[in-house]
């Protein structure tokens, strides 16, 4: 099954006024804590890195930890003074990689 | 005339009689009715993005029958429902969608709270938003309701509680730091907190159930069923927001 994601962010976001951006993907977010009903250890499969960047600019970026709930979400406020591409990247354990663009078109 | 008097009467004293009934979602905290809410916050918006995925996936998939998911407005407030065909039985939503998917797709059902099946079940409950409940009538349904309705009042498990005992006597109170709510089933499924995934109506009831340390009826058993028919009616009339949010 693919990856999921979910973004929410106004489509038209005010020139320099800030606005509030929340991201969501699906992940199990395994600590590596955690034992089998077997007995056997659960292996870390974790979400490290959350980025966002507008045209190739960091805007905001997190690194994510296994007290992190499964699924993890993030939300931030950000600026932006013109339109352009936002590339959310969530990477993570075992080659985990998800990405999704939003365009913004700045009023 | 007299009597068409009384009767009148009667019917305005019924009508001017206020509803007690409190949905769930007006009791909670008012961070949880944000996140319920609030379509960006919501917990669930992961599993509808899967349900609306499915939706259109196969074959034979349900956009192929059905169109898009909104043209099924309305049709969660309809269970369970007695169906006539298809083996005949009560079926309740999340029963429905496995019917189709083993009859009309060919594909073999899942297994009860299946990460895709919840999915599809918010989906398509999410469309009846704001319409009241109207659960269906038939002497088959009747019959369940009425069998729900004894169950609810009896007092099961080790504990020796009934439901009623529960979220009619004492609805509004406190049990250790919870508010005990009404036990209405306007939100189904709901993303519990507790549970961090969404649920349906019997994995809720299966929950209480044990928790009174009764034998817990198998999944789609008469029994929860009955329930669930009985719950229906308890909640007529209440408008739906599915998915919700409980803790």
């Amino acid at each position: 099954m693919a990856t999921r994601a979910v973004i929410s962010l106004p489509a038209t976001p005010k020139a320099g006024e800030a606005f509030e951006v929340r991201a969501t993907v699906a992940h199990a977010m395994e600590t590596g804590y955690r034992s089998s009903d077997e007995g056997a250890r659960l292996p870390r499969d974790l979400v490290r890195r959350f980025e966002c960047r507008l045209d190739g600019e960091l805007v905001f970026a997190a690194d994510i930890f296994a007290a992190i709930s499964a699924n993890p979400y993030v939300s931030f406020w950000m600026r932006a003074s013109q339109s352009g591409e936002l590339r959310f990247s969530w990477r993570g354990d075992n080659g985990f990689e998800h990405f999704e663009t939003r365009t913004i078109s700045v009023t | 005339m007299r009597a068409l008097l009384l009767l009148l009467v009667a019917l305005a004293a019924r009508a001017a009689e206020p509803d007690l009934r409190r949905s769930g979602r007006d009791t909670m905290s008012s961070a949880l009715r944000t996140l319920q809410a609030d379509d960006a916050q919501h917990p669930a918006q992961l599993a509808l993005a899967l349900g609306r995925e499915l939706w259109g996936q196969g074959g034979k998939s349900c956009a192929s029958c059905h169109g898009e998911p909104e043209k099924l407005r309305g049709a969660a407030t309809r269970y369970p429902a007695w169906l006539n065909g298809e083996g005949g039985g009560i079926v309740d939503l999340p029963g429905r969608i496995q019917r189709c998917r083993v009859r009309h797709q060919q594909q073999p059902a899942w297994a009860p709270e299946a990460e895709p099946l919840l999915a599809l079940t918010a989906l398509v409950a999410q469309q009846s938003r704001g319409l009241p409940l109207a659960p269906p009538r038939s002497p088959e349904l009747d019959a369940a309701a009425r069998q729900g309705q004894q169950l609810y009042t009896t007092r099961l498990g080790a504990l020796n509680l009934s439901c009623a005992q529960c979220h009619d006597e004492r609805a509004g109170l406190r049990l250790g730091g919870s508010l005990i709510p009404q036990g209405h089933v306007d939100d189904y499924p709901v993303y519990r907190l507790e549970w961090q995934s969404l649920g349906s109506l019997q994995r809720r009831l299966r929950g209480c159930l044990s928790g009174v340390r009764a034998q817990v009826p198998a999944w789609d058993s008469a029994e929860l069923l009955a329930f669930e028919a009985y719950l229906a009616r308890r909640s007529a009339g209440m408008p739906m927001q599915p998915p919700g949010v409980r803790p």
